[in-house]
């Protein structure tokens, strides 16, 4: 046997977060022991995040979600463009087919994270908020507990929900201090709009909602980018930084945030707004690199804490495989309880079942994204050499028209980038996103 | 929308300070030494630290909004930062 005897739970889990909710609502359900720790003095007031949830995967675990849930508005527009200092190119991608089923909706969590702790209540699950956990207890290799403050609690399974700066898998020895270029700080204002203000701004009705994604000018050249998302009656607006890059060119961080808030083709969305909170997150960018190991005796790691966010370009996604690794590793503790046996190897299967699911697939799918969204030219040169075709296509300043391919190459000759560039570029990017 | 300095910004924060304790200590020698003073200075969106006028960097933990982006990016020993214990520090209401 590898149990511990007689502890106080079965199952505690550290940090009321999308993945601890999820985790501990899961094993709520099985009629498992859960507690449920949030160092702050609510689920959600330490939580933060950009704001688009892709929502199928919740969807799974609450049918109601969409019904029920404190979520803001049903993400039917993507905007998607290179920002230039004067100039910006776009996809606008509308699709009413976003909309039923619905895919993406955005939520403040603070709100939402309200909504997912009382589910785990209401499925029995224990919370107590406004405790740190401080670290884990282990006995030999074997974890059997948390210790906060003077209390010591134990269980058969500690889940590690506590977010990207995971203190407790760093102390348990699952993670080490990340590379910079794994990791970038999203900075974010929520600013307050009349309903139909932000309905006009965006082009929107009802419920439907906007996420714009913008890289180049926002960050003035620093990896990462720029985005404005809509609430019911406030926008979220943000910038996220690599750190790698924002320390090598010594920007100050609030500087770019106030660059991206002024700058002419951002401030009129923003335009009669009244801050309603400003806040900051740390993000994992490393993608699978990043995903180390998760599972210990008697303990697993879910979420942000073991580095699960994918940036594909595209799409940002972590609450999604919060969500994901949540279900996965409540399941395995489900397996593991019912077998007397919590080892590492009888935990192991979180991992398995990470990997066969949507969460662990799409990061290996995504494996090579992060190293090409490293590649600096996508920040500045791109953005530029695209608006400088567009230029030379619209600007009809009655000299004689060119093919569209002479002026694109006009422009790359002009542009700092060159052929072999705009080649090797293609092909990574076809690789890796 | 009218730009705000930072502090500004975090007045519409709410906050439960814990008067008894930091949670943030900044080693003078080693950040110095290594130019993770300058750099905590740079990164911090909330502006917990500054230096002072002799090269030491003065730390506001009260504004601190808990990202950890100091830590991530401070070299070894220069920085002690843990979350405030539980209960204390920024609460968001939107998030």
């Amino acid at each position: 046997m590898t149990e511990p005897a007689e502890p106080d739970f079965e199952v505690i889990v550290i940090g009321a977060g999308i993945a601890g909710c999820v985790a501990a609502y899961q094993l709520a359900r099985q009629g498992r022991s859960v507690l449920l720790i949030e160092r702050g003095e609510a689920p959600g007031s330490k939580n933060l995040s950009g704001g688009v949830l892709y929502s199928r995967g919740i969807q799974q675990v609450f049918p109601d979600f969409l019904a029920e849930a404190p979520v803001e508005r049903r993400v039917t527009r993507n905007y998607i463009s290179f920002l230039n200092a004067g100039s910006s190119v776009a996809i606008d991608y509308k699709d009413a087919r976003l909309a039923d089923p619905v895919n993406a909706v955005t939520v403040l969590r603070a709100k939402l994270d309200v909504w997912l702790s009382e589910k785990c209540e209401q499925a029995g699950a224990m919370i107590m908020p406004g405790v740190r956990v401080d670290r884990v207890v282990t006995e030999g290799t074997r974890v059997v507990g948390v210790k906060a403050g003077d209390d010591e609690l134990r269980a058969h399974v500690v889940v590690a929900a506590d977010g990207v700066n995971s203190f407790v898998a760093k102390e348990a020895g699952l993670r080490q201090k990340e590379p910079l270029n794994h990791l970038a700080v999203g900075v974010k204002s929520v600013v307050a709009l009349p309903r139909e203000t932000i309905e006009q701004r965006f082009n929107l009705t009802g419920d439907e909602g906007a996420a714009l994604a913008v890289v180049g000018d926002c960050t003035q050249g620093v990896g990462g980018g720029g985005f404005l998302y809509t609430n019911l009656d406030s926008l979220s607006v943000g910038i996220v930084v690599r750190l790698d890059d924002l320390t090598a060119k010594q920007k100050v961080v609030t500087d770019l945030f106030d660059h991206f808030l002024q700058h002419q083709f951002i401030a009129p969305y923003l335009e009669g707004g009244e801050l309603l909170e400003y806040g900051c997150h740390l993000v994992a960018e490393g993608g699978l690199h990043m995903v180390g190991e998760i599972v210990m005796d008697g303990m697993v790691v879910v979420g942000d804490a073991a580095g699960l966010t994918l940036n594909t370009g595209l799409t940002v996604r972590g609450m999604d495989l919060a969500v994901g690794s949540a279900a996965a590793a409540a399941e395995a503790i489900g397996d593991a309880l019912d077998r007397k046996d919590t080892s590492k190897a009888a935990l192991a299967c979180y991992r398995d079942k990470l990997f066969a699911s949507y969460v662990g697939r799409d990061m290996k799918t995504y494996a090579r994204a992060p190293r090409f969204l490293e590649v600096e030219r996508m920040y500045k040169q791109y953005g530029e050499l695209f608006a400088d075709v567009l230029y030379g296509t619209f600007n009809l300043d009655t000299q004689p028209r060119r093919h569209l391919l002479k002026v694109a190459r006009k422009s790359l000759a002009r542009s700092p980038l060159t052929m072999r560039q705009l080649i090797r570029d293609g092909i990574a990017g076809a690789r890796a996103l | 929308m009218k730009p705000l300095s930072v502090p500004e910004r975090l007045t519409k924060n709410r906050f439960l300070l814990d008067e008894e304790q930091s949670h943030i200590e900044v080693n003078q020698e080693i950040a110095k030494a290594t130019g993770t003073g300058k750099a905590l200075v740079a990164c911090c969106p909330a502006h917990v630290y500054s230096e002072e006028p002799d090269g030491t960097i003065s730390v506001e933990y009260a504004a601190c909004l808990e990202c950890g982006t100091c830590l991530a990016i401070a070299a070894p020993g220069a920085l002690k930062w843990h979350y405030p214990r539980g209960g204390f520090g920024v609460q968001f209401r939107e998030g």
